[in-house]
């Protein structure tokens, strides 16, 4: 049988998301920063869907292979699933105005390294 | 210095997250809420699939805040990015595109926004919905760009189409307060037969609906980054 599926994912998705946090801690160029956000993101979806695995369960769609009367039996969990949509849309949110942020700074100092924007440092 | 700071910080959170998986048991069962949606989206909504039920009808306002969230950030992408419009022209610079990106952008792209409709409007019987079908369609519009830089989009039309989609589907939302049991009740259609294209109530409409929104704003975020 080997791994359990859960474990699988959960395994990807932290992975991803360590990977994003050394993006944001090592890197000092802004696009790289965006990036890392992007992978934390994907690693957090990841895991919120594996949360919603229960053993030897299906897609909660109607069909051939999960009927109507048992599909309550036979399913995953459908809410994590409905609330990745809605945080998959939020992250493209996120990330798009973050990389239009990045062209301003551009614009601004003609570099795109972080540690030239010194005025909000305290 | 900075730098085993850095890794510092990234083991610590993997030693966190390495408890966080060495403890998680797989579920055995459902939760009592998962079991409430998965029994009635396809006996009260008609809707096979049951991600598309909870999204559209029973997180309907859930879903119009991000369509929201959505249009503030084409709104605001630009703004961010509007001022400098006048001074360059699209092409200054840069390589032109391939033939094999033409070429091939030629073929796929009909194939791309079929596709893209197709996942629009199967929302409620297989994988699918409105965000991801309107995701598609968008990237067929990023390849577009990519093939051919010197395309327009119509933004005028965009913002037309896309308001009007957004009037509708609040619109749709009263219509379910006034003939069924609340906003954006999916009821003020009839169920038809299970597990067919015209079925489940208002949620193809809804789909539909979501699908050009999402499309337009996708498109128009992504043409602002060209400029």
């Amino acid at each position: 049988m080997g791994l359990p599926v859960s474990q699988i994912l959960l395994v990807t998705g932290f992975l991803l998301i360590l990977i994003g946090f050394w993006g944001i801690f090592a890197h000092r160029n802004i696009l790289r920063i965006v990036i890392g956000f992007s992978l934390i993101d994907t690693g957090i979806h990841i895991v919120m869907v594996a949360t919603g695995y229960v053993t030897g369960g299906t897609a909660p769609i109607i069909d051939a292979a999960l009927e109507k009367a048992h599909a309550a039996a036979n399913a995953v969990d459908p809410v994590p699933s409905a609330l990745v949509v809605t945080a998959i849309v939020i992250g493209f949110s996120v990330t798009a105005i973050m990389l239009s942020f990045a062209i301003r700074l551009y614009d601004a100092k003609k570099t795109l390294d972080i540690d030239a924007f010194t005025e909000s440092k305290w | 210095m900075k730098r085993s700071f850095a890794i510092l910080a990234v083991i610590m959170f993997g030693v966190i997250f390495f408890g966080l998986i060495t403890g998680y048991i797989e579920r055995q069962t459902i939760s009592p809420l998962a079991e409430y949606y998965l029994t009635q989206v396809p006996r009260e909504l008609g809707a096979p699939n049951v991600v598309t039920g909870i999204l559209i009808t029973y997180r309907g306002f859930d879903t119009l805040g991000e369509v929201a969230v959505l249009f503030m950030v084409a709104a605001s992408v630009g703004v961010l990015l509007k001022s400098k419009t006048g001074q360059d022209a699209p092409s200054a610079g840069g390589r032109e595109p391939s033939e094999l990106v033409r070429t091939g952008a030629e073929v796929i792209l009909p194939l791309i926004f079929l596709f893209g409709a197709y996942v629009i409007m199967n929302g409620h019987l297989s994988a699918g919905g409105g965000f991801q079908g309107g995701a598609v369609v968008a990237s067929g519009v990023m390849l577009l760009m990519l093939a051919s830089p010197a395309s327009q989009l119509h933004h005028g039309f965009l913002s037309v189409t896309e308001s009007l989609a957004g009037v509708i589907y609040v619109s749709i939302g009263v219509l379910g307060i006034v003939f069924a049991g609340g906003f954006l009740d999916s009821h003020i259609l009839p169920l038809g037969k299970f597990g067919t294209f015209l079925s489940a109530g208002a949620i193809p409409l809804v789909s539909a609906l979501l699908g050009i929104k999402v499309g337009a704003e996708l498109s128009v975020v992504i043409d602002r980054f060209r400029s």
